[in-house]
C-alpha cells in the first residue's frame, strides 16, 4: 500500500496551529493596532534592525510561514464541508501555496 | 457500463447553520481564513521591507487605514478563538504521561495558557521597551 502524505501535512498543520494560538495574537496586537494608532515605534530602521537579527528573523519567519500550513489545510478540508469535493489537484495548490509562503518569508528576510 | 445508480446523499452547505456545536466548529475553521490573511499582509510587509524605507513606510501607511485597524482587531479575536479551541483540544492530541501518571487535561491547557500570557507580556517589552 502506499503511505499517505498526511502524517506529514497534519504534522505541519500542528506546527501553525501552535504558532497561530501562541505567538500569532501578540503579533496582531503589535503590527495590526498598536503600531498603527501611533502607541509603538514601527520606524523602517526599526523593523529592519529586528529583521535583520537571527533570533527576530526566525520569529518573523515562523509567524509568517507555519499559520500558512494551519490555514491552508483547514481551507483544503473545509471545501469538502461545504460540499466541494475538490481533487488532487487542488490540494497541491493548497499546500504548494504555503511551500511558496515559507520559502518566499525565507527569502525575504536572507536577501 | 454499470447499471448501478448508487444513492449520493445531498449534504449542501448550510447544514452546518443548523447547530450550534456545527456552526461553532465553522467558525472555529473558517479563522483560517483570517490567519491567512495575516500571514499574507506580512509577507508583503517583508517583501516592502526589503525593498527600502520608501516601500516599508507605504505597506505600514496602508496599515493605518481604519478598516485595516478594524481587520485586525476580528483578525485578533477571531485567532484567539482558534486558541482557546487548540488549548482545549491539545489534551486530546496529546496524550503526556510522567512515570505511571497521566497528565491531567487541565494542566495541559493550563500551561498552554501560561505560554501564551508569557509570549504576549515578552512581546509587548519587545515593543515597548526595547
Amino acid at each position: 500500500m502506499k503511505r499517505s502524505n498526511e502524517p506529514v501535512f497534519w504534522g505541519l498543520f500542528g506546527a501553525g496551529g501552535m504558532v497561530a494560538a501562541l505567538l500569532t495574537p501578540v503579533l496582531i496586537l503589535i503590527t495590526g493596532i498598536l503600531a498603527p494608532m501611533g502607541a509603538v515605534d514601527f520606524s523602517f530602521a526599526r523593523v529592519d534592525a529586528f529583521a535583520s537579527n537571527i533570533l527576530g528573523g526566525l520569529i518573523i519567519w515562523a509567524a509568517v510561514s507555519f499559520p500558512l500550513w494551519l490555514s491552508l489545510h483547514r481551507l483544503y478540508h473545509c471545501l469538502h464541508d461545504f460540499g466541494v469535493h475538490a481533487g488532487n489537484g487542488v490540494k497541491a495548490a493548497f499546500y504548494g501555496a504555503a511551500a511558496l509562503g515559507t520559502v518566499a518569508a525565507a527569502y525575504l528576510l536572507l536577501f | 457500463m454499470s447499471k448501478r445508480k448508487p444513492y449520493v446523499r445531498k449534504m449542501g452547505s448550510t447544514w452546518w447553520t443548523k447547530n450550534n456545536f456545527h456552526t461553532m466548529y465553522i467558525v472555529r475553521e473558517l479563522s483560517s481564513l483570517v490567519i491567512l490573511a495575516y500571514s499574507v499582509i506580512l509577507l508583503f510587509g517583508l517583501n516592502a521591507l526589503r525593498g527600502g524605507e520608501a516601500a516599508f513606510d507605504a505597506w505600514f501607511a496602508g496599515l493605518t487605514n481604519p478598516l485595516a485597524i478594524v481587520f485586525h482587531v476580528i483578525t485578533l479575536l477571531w485567532t484567539l478563538y482558534h486558541a482557546t479551541t487548540w488549548f482545549s483540544l491539545a489534551p486530546k492530541a496529546a496524550n503526556l504521561w510522567i512515570g505511571e501518571k497521566r497528565v491531567a487535561d487541565n494542566v495541559i491547557t493550563g500551561s498552554l495558557y501560561a505560554v501564551l500570557g508569557g509570549v504576549t507580556v515578552i512581546g509587548l517589552l519587545i515593543a515597548f521597551v526595547l
